[in-house]
C-alpha cells in the first residue's frame, strides 16, 4: 500500500479524478488505528493532509478503522469483505461519522480517491 | 461500408393488467426449448442479462425471456404514478412474474433471478414450485441485513442515479472486467427516481422469509444457488445458510465474483451457469 501521506499527489496527478470531485469543497477525518489525518479538499484537489495527533480537529465527516482493515482494503486485489468502504461499514469495520452528505453526494469520487492509496511498495 | 451485426434477441412490448392496473412490460427473448425468464436486480433492468441472450449455446436449448419490472428499464410505471412512493412487495412481485408466465403461455418455465430476483425465487419455491421446471436463485439470501441509510437514495440534493451506481460498486468483485463493471454500474446510473430504494424494501424489510425456507420442497421443483464471493450484500454465508435450511438445494460459490454475475463477469458467470443448465435440460447443452 501506498502511506497515507502519498494521497494528494496521487488523487491531484488526476485531472479526471480532480473533475468528478470539482464541486467537493470539504475537510474529512480519516483514521488509519491510532494515526488520525485531516484531509482538505477543494474543488476535486487535496490542498492539505495533514497527520496527528490533533488538539481541536474541525471536520465535516470521518472515516475511521484499524490499520489492519485499511491495510487489507489498500492491497492490489483486496480479499472479500475488505474490498470497499460500503463493505468495511456493513461488517462493522469502519464507521462513518458526521455529515455524510458531502460523502454520499460524491460516493463514487471518494471511493477512487481512498482506493488511490491501493497497490505502492509492500 | 460497415455491415451492422444484429443479434438473435427480439425487444417487444407487450400490454397486460398486472396489479389491477394497465402495463406495458418491455420484454426481450432468443433462443428456443425450455422457457428460462431471468429477474433482474432492484433498481436494474434486462440488459443485465445480454450475454446469455446472446450465448449460442444457451439458446439452441433454451428460450431466454427476460422483462423489465415495472418502472424499469423500458417498463414505464403504470398511470398515476406520480401520486405516490413506489415500493415493491414479496406479494405484488410474485404476481407480476406468476402473471408474465402465464400471459406468455409457458410451460413449467425455469426462472432465475439475481439479488431481488433471487430472492423472490425463493418465495416461488414456497408458494407455486409445481409450476416451474426448476428455480435458480443468484446471489440469493432468506434476509439482508440494513448496513446503511435508504434515504440517501432517493432526495433532491443527491443525485440519484450516482449515488445508486456508487451505493453497488463495491457489490461488482474487484477482479471484474472494467466493461462488465462499467456496463453494470451505468443501467443503475438510469434508474428511475426512487425506484432503487422501493424495490429494497422488498429486499430488506417486507421480503424477510427466514423463518419460511425450510419448508421449500426440491423434491417438487430443484432449486439452484450461485453466489458470488465478494458480495457484502447477500453474502456468501448468506447463501450457505440458505442452502443449510433448504433440504436438497444445490449451491455454488462462484470465485471472483460479486453481486451482479450475469453483467459484471458474463464469460466467467457462463461457465458456472451452463453445467447448471445442462442437468436442467436433462443434459442437453
Amino acid at each position: 500500500m501506498h502511506e497515507p501521506e502519498q494521497l494528494p499527489a496521487l488523487v491531484n496527478d488526476d485531472d479526471w479524478l480532480v473533475h468528478r470531485g470539482r464541486y467537493v469543497d470539504t475537510t474529512f477525518l480519516l483514521e488509519v488505528g491510532d494515526t488520525p489525518y485531516l484531509v482538505r479538499i477543494h474543488k476535486g484537489r487535496i490542498e492539505s493532509l495533514a497527520r496527528g495527533p490533533f488538539v481541536m480537529p474541525r471536520w465535516t465527516f470521518a472515516l475511521r478503522a484499524d490499520r489492519e482493515a485499511w491495510e487489507k482494503f489498500w492491497e492490489p486485489v483486496p480479499e472479500p469483505g475488505f474490498h470497499d468502504v460500503m463493505a468495511l461499514i456493513k461488517f462493522r469495520r469502519l464507521t462513518l461519522e458526521g455529515d455524510q452528505h458531502p460523502f454520499m453526494a460524491n460516493l463514487l469520487y471518494f471511493k477512487d480517491v481512498l482506493a488511490r492509496l491501493r497497490g505502492g511498495a509492500q | 461500408m460497415t455491415e451492422a451485426m444484429f443479434e438473435p434477441i427480439i425487444g417487444r412490448y407487450v400490454g397486460l393488467e398486472l396489479l389491477r392496473k394497465h402495463h406495458r412490460l418491455y420484454i426481450e427473448e432468443a433462443g428456443q426449448g425450455i422457457p428460462l425468464v431471468c429477474l433482474h436486480t432492484a433498481g436494474a433492468d434486462t440488459r443485465q442479462f445480454r450475454a446469455l441472450l446472446n450465448d449460442p449455446e444457451v439458446l439452441e436449448n433454451f428460450r431466454v425471456i427476460a422483462f423489465d419490472l415495472p418502472y424499469h428499464g423500458k417498463s414505464s410505471p403504470p398511470e398515476g404514478w406520480q401520486e405516490g412512493e413506489y415500493q415493491l412487495t414479496s406479494r405484488d412481485y410474485v404476481d407480476i412474474v406468476m402473471t408474465v408466465c402465464e400471459a406468455l403461455g409457458l410451460e413449467r418455465p425455469v426462472v432465475m433471478g439475481c439479488s431481488i430476483g433471487g430472492r423472490i425465487v425463493l418465495h416461488l419455491a414456497l408458494e407455486h414450485a409445481a409450476e416451474f421446471r426448476a428455480l435458480i436463485g443468484l446471489q440469493s439470501g432468506a434476509h439482508v441485513d440494513p448496513y446503511y441509510n435508504l434515504e440517501w437514495l432517493h432526495r433532491p440534493d443527491v443525485h440519484g442515479g450516482e449515488v445508486c451506481a456508487g451505493i453497488v460498486s463495491g457489490l461488482v468483485a474487484p477482479t471484474a472486467p472494467e466493461a462488465g463493471r462499467w456496463e453494470t454500474l451505468w443501467h443503475y446510473m438510469q434508474g428511475g427516481p426512487g425506484v432503487f430504494k422501493g424495490d429494497l424494501h422488498f429486499y430488506k424489510v417486507d421480503g424477510d422469509i427466514r423463518d419460511r425456507v425450510a419448508e421449500i420442497d426440491t423434491s417438487v421443483c430443484p432449486l439452484y444457488l450461485l453466489s458470488g464471493e465478494y458480495d457484502y450484500s447477500c453474502t456468501p454465508d448468506d447463501t450457505r445458510n440458505l442452502a443449510h435450511l433448504v433440504k436438497g438445494a444445490q449451491m455454488t460459490i462462484m470465485k471472483g465474483m460479486g453481486h451482479f454475475p450475469m453483467s459484471e463477469d458474463p464469460e466467467s458467470f457462463l461457465s458456472y451457469l451452463r453445467p447448471v443448465l445442462r442437468e436442467i435440460s436433462g443434459g442437453a447443452a
